[in-house]
């Protein structure tokens, strides 16, 4: 009986986290961005819509990889949502409003990265 | 943990794809015309779709790109180069130096040796090999003389062995864990530490509070976790070597080999000898046992990227002679109360990760480890021998719950002890300690002001019982530079009586066990509460970084196996019978003065107090009262990576209770305070070789007479562990580190 409950909290556990994984979609795509600050506002902007469950962008390469529920979202809503941060992706470009009041470091068009 | 949180990293930063890994090393030309690594190279396919960086040794590696066959090299001050990929894995390349770009600013930080972090949820204190070399000597229980958070004193006045407590609780309530395995427990409680050459650290975290409840049940105050050297990063070579004025030589090598990209291989070998007599106080004692060691480590690393594997194992063997006692060189007693403690042990131990190369944040974990301590010793006429045979497994899944701000850790872990005593002339005690438990994990991080660690486990105990066992860690983080933390947590352990307190062996005191037919040694499990509260701001004066913590920790025992001394030539060990409680009250100031110049400040307030037979009191050699301060300097570094560093400490040791004995009557219960200064110079000639100098207790303060009843040692008013301060005076060494 004791270890029943050693047994419960394990398999429970594992089910819960596998559960949607087949409708895991992995994508990658070029998000602008300069520095470690873009960083910071691209994953933490994408990692808040919901139905996005990992995300990692790389400075050099500008490439966003995430994972996201395609139940949930639609692939170019997230292109959206993340110009909509600022930051021009390969099918939405940013506003210009939005982009000028990005800090000045974060200034994708006119900096290199940094 | 971190294991899996560094290969969680580790995976990211390759980007994890089945398809093959180009690599190499980049190099320059520098001022004396050597080629040299180039370390934060940017590599990236011409198309950008992977990119990477060379690291400290100039490596790189990036994975093939379907779309591109061009890798471009850039850094600045050198021109950008890109080349073409053909078939092969290995490309290196020589960057060179361009001479048209402007002198860059560089912007350039410190790296500081203690780190706390502001991000993490737990009280967490990262100290790195920089700071173990503070400390030149020699293994890690003498590296945290230079650390506030824990605190070192000698356990005794004939081993020589320091004894480490935290939050004022000895070290058998702190979880020791070496990569993440239950470590230093049960037979090594004591000497373990020391058993763990310094130069063998990569870095150490120090968490106060309860903990994480992945690495088990046991922590009560607290946990050390200790990180080793790993072959695919340390140096090809490293020799250490240390000699200090009272006689103790030592020698550290290490040697790593790549056999290729994916399995290395390290030897690290160490050894000290102590061989001369050092009475300085007179009293006809060693102030130092004469002791030789030897410790031989293999361990092997391999490294799979594209299956998103890494793995561990390790083979270890130790052994350690001390000879301890009376000087008998110009002695005329027939017999001289002698001593001896002879230790070896072997561990072995098989790590195992996998992450998910397709969803990177899904892992596996998988540890296991086993090992055999001998101990066998005598006390003038006393004995004890204690062998313990451990097997320890763990097996950990990571993973999220919907994204990746909410992630679950859940896991089992198995451990088998089995332990076999002589106490004195014919006690015999064995016990086998056997336990399964089950944890879950979640922990929650907004990724700005506030996050949340709440974990649960389940163990089944043989003698223990089956009991569950909660922690919460919680930190908000209102503005950037302020942290307020919250833990709470309980935790449990066996006392091992003898063990833990083997300094009662080199005394005349009789032992008592107040047998209530307890599952060890007749006595009850231990049992505590642990809650605290941590607070910090950082600040900014004359536009220098500084920061104030203040860290406020109590423990509660529900029960406790309380250790009396208060009554002389007997020591009983007991249940508790009423409240026992330690509450820690820590501020600490950090004020980067100068550029070159780190100034670290400490104030302690311990209130240590428990129901004794003889009443409710203070723990006897306890300090109320602490008071640290270290100052770290170092010059600019030179072109050939040429400096000096400088480190200074200053302890001041408030007044402790005695336990009455009558040779201790003039101190009227209360040993005095008094001051420590421990500095180290370190001259470092270029980034391979460096000397350093440095002097312990260097105001030379001693405690008067450490050996109570030493002209009858044989006699029950013989006392060894009665001690407050130093036993030796000044301490002088010299040492060297190469690097290559």
């Amino acid at each position: 009986m004791k270890y029943l409950i050693i047994v419960l909290l394990f398999v429970s556990s594992l089910c819960f986290s596998q559960g949607n994984n087949l409708k895991s979609q992995k994508v990658s795509f070029n998000v602008k961005g300069v520095c470690e600050m873009c960083k910071d506002r691209i994953e933490k902007g994408t990692l808040k819509l919901k139905g996005v469950k990992y995300v990692n962008w790389d400075i050099i390469s500008n490439n966003i990889s995430l994972i996201y529920n395609s139940e949930k979202l639609k692939l170019d809503d997230i292109h959206k949502e993340i110009s909509l941060l600022g930051h021009s992706t390969d099918k939405h470009t940013a506003p210009t409003e939005i982009y000028n009041n990005l800090p000045d470091c974060c200034k994708y068009e006119t900096l290199s990265i940094h | 943990m971190n294991k899996i949180l560094f290969l969680f990293t580790f995976f990211l930063t390759l980007n994890v794809q089945s398809q093959k890994l180009i690599s190499g090393k980049i190099t320059y030309v520098n001022e004396s015309n050597i080629e040299s690594v180039l370390e934060g190279v940017s590599v990236y396919w011409e198309d950008l779709s992977y990119g990477a960086t060379s690291d400290f040794s100039g490596n790189y590696s990036i994975p093939s790109s379907a779309s591109s066959n061009k890798l471009i090299f850039k850094f600045i001050g050198f021109k950008q180069d890109t080349i073409e990929i053909g078939d092969n894995k290995k490309y290196n390349h020589l960057m060179v130096v361009d001479n048209s770009q402007l002198d860059e600013v560089v912007v350039n930080k410190r790296k500081k040796t203690i780190q706390k972090s502001y991000f993490k949820t737990q009280n967490i204190i990262n100290v790195s090999s920089d700071e173990l070399l503070k400390a030149a000597c020699c293994n890690i229980s003498e590296s945290f003389e230079t650390n506030p958070s824990i605190d070192v004193s000698y356990s005794n006045a004939v081993t020589g062995v320091k004894q480490v407590k935290m939050l004022g609780l000895e070290s058998p309530y702190l979880l020791i864990t070496e990569e993440n395995i239950p470590m230093i427990r049960g037979a090594s409680q004591v000497y373990g530490l020391s058993f763990i050459p310094g130069t063998w650290v990569e870095s150490m975290q120090i968490t106060k509070g309860s903990g994480s409840v992945v690495n088990g049940f046991e922590s009560i105050s607290g946990q050390i976790n200790v990180e080793l050297k790993k072959p695919y990063s340390d140096n090809p070579l490293s020799v250490n070597v240390y000699s200090n004025n009272m006689g103790r030589n030592e020698i550290n090598i290490h040697g790593n080999k790549k056999f290729n990209d994916k399995l290395s291989s390290g030897i690290y070998l160490h050894a000290n000898k102590n061989s001369s007599i050092n009475d300085n106080n007179n009293d006809g004692f060693l102030d130092q046992p004469t002791s030789k060691a030897f410790n031989l480590f293999n361990r092997w690393q391999y490294i799979n990227p594209e299956k998103g594997t890494v793995s561990f194992l390790g083979v270890r063997y130790m052994k350690d002679d001390k000879v301890i006692g009376e000087n008998t060189k110009d002695m005329v007693t027939i017999a001289p109360w002698k001593g001896e403690i002879n230790t070896s042990r072997f561990d072995s131990n098989f790590k195992f990760g996998y992450v998910n190369a397709s969803i990177p944040y899904q892992s596996l974990g998988l540890q296991m480890a086993f090992s055999k301590h001998d101990q066998n010793s005598f006390f003038g006429s006393r004995n004890y021998n204690i062998n313990q045979n451990s097997f320890y497994s763990n097996i950990i899944y990571n993973s999220i719950i919907g994204n990746t701000l909410n992630k679950i850790k859940v896991g089992l872990n198995y451990s088998y002890d089995d332990f076999d005593e002589l106490v004195d002339k014919n006690n015999f005690f064995t016990r086998i300690d056997k336990s399964i438990g089950g944890f879950f994990e979640y922990s929650y991080d907004s990724m700005d002001a506030i996050s949340l660690v709440a974990g649960i486990r389940y163990d089944i105990h043989n003698n223990l019982g089956s009991f569950f066992t909660p922690r919460l860690h919680m930190r908000y983080q209102p503005y950037e530079k302020s942290v307020i933390r919250l833990s709470l947590g309980s935790g449990r352990k066996a006392s091992n009586i003898f063990s833990e307190n083997q300094n009662i062996f080199a005394t005349g005191r009789e032992i008592k066990r107040n047998n209530v037919l307890g599952k060890f040694y007749g006595l009850d499990p231990e049992k505590a509460f642990n809650y605290g509260i941590s607070l910090r701001q950082g600040f900014f004066i004359n536009n220098r970084e500084g920061d104030i913590t203040f860290d406020y920790y109590v423990t509660d025992f529900d029960n406790q196996v309380v250790v009396d001394w208060e009554t002389q030539g007997e020591l009983s060990f007991y249940n508790l019978n009423g409240k026992s409680f330690s509450k820690s009250l820590q501020i600490d100031l950090e004020y980067q003065i100068l550029d070159n110049v780190l100034f670290k400040s400490t104030f302690k307030n311990y209130d240590v107090k428990k129901q004794y037979n003889s009443g409710f009191k203070q723990n006897p050699l306890t300090p109320k009262n602490r008071f640290f301060t270290n100052i770290e300097a170092s010059t600019n570094e030179n072109e050939n990576g040429s400096k000096w560093k400088l480190d200074f400490t200053y302890n001041w040791i408030g007044n402790q209770r005695l336990p009455s004995h009558t040779s201790l009557i003039d101190l009227k219960g209360s040993s005095p305070s008094y001051n420590l200064i421990n500095s180290q110079i370190t001259r470092v000639f270029s980034n391979k070789f460096e000397i350093y100098i440095g002097g312990e207790n260097i105001g030379g303060y001693t405690q008067k007479n450490p050996v109570l009843g030493g002209d009858d040692p044989f006699g029950t008013n013989f006392d060894t562990s009665l001690i407050y301060a130093p036993i030796h005076g000044a301490l002088f060494y010299v040492g060297l580190r190469f690097n290559n």
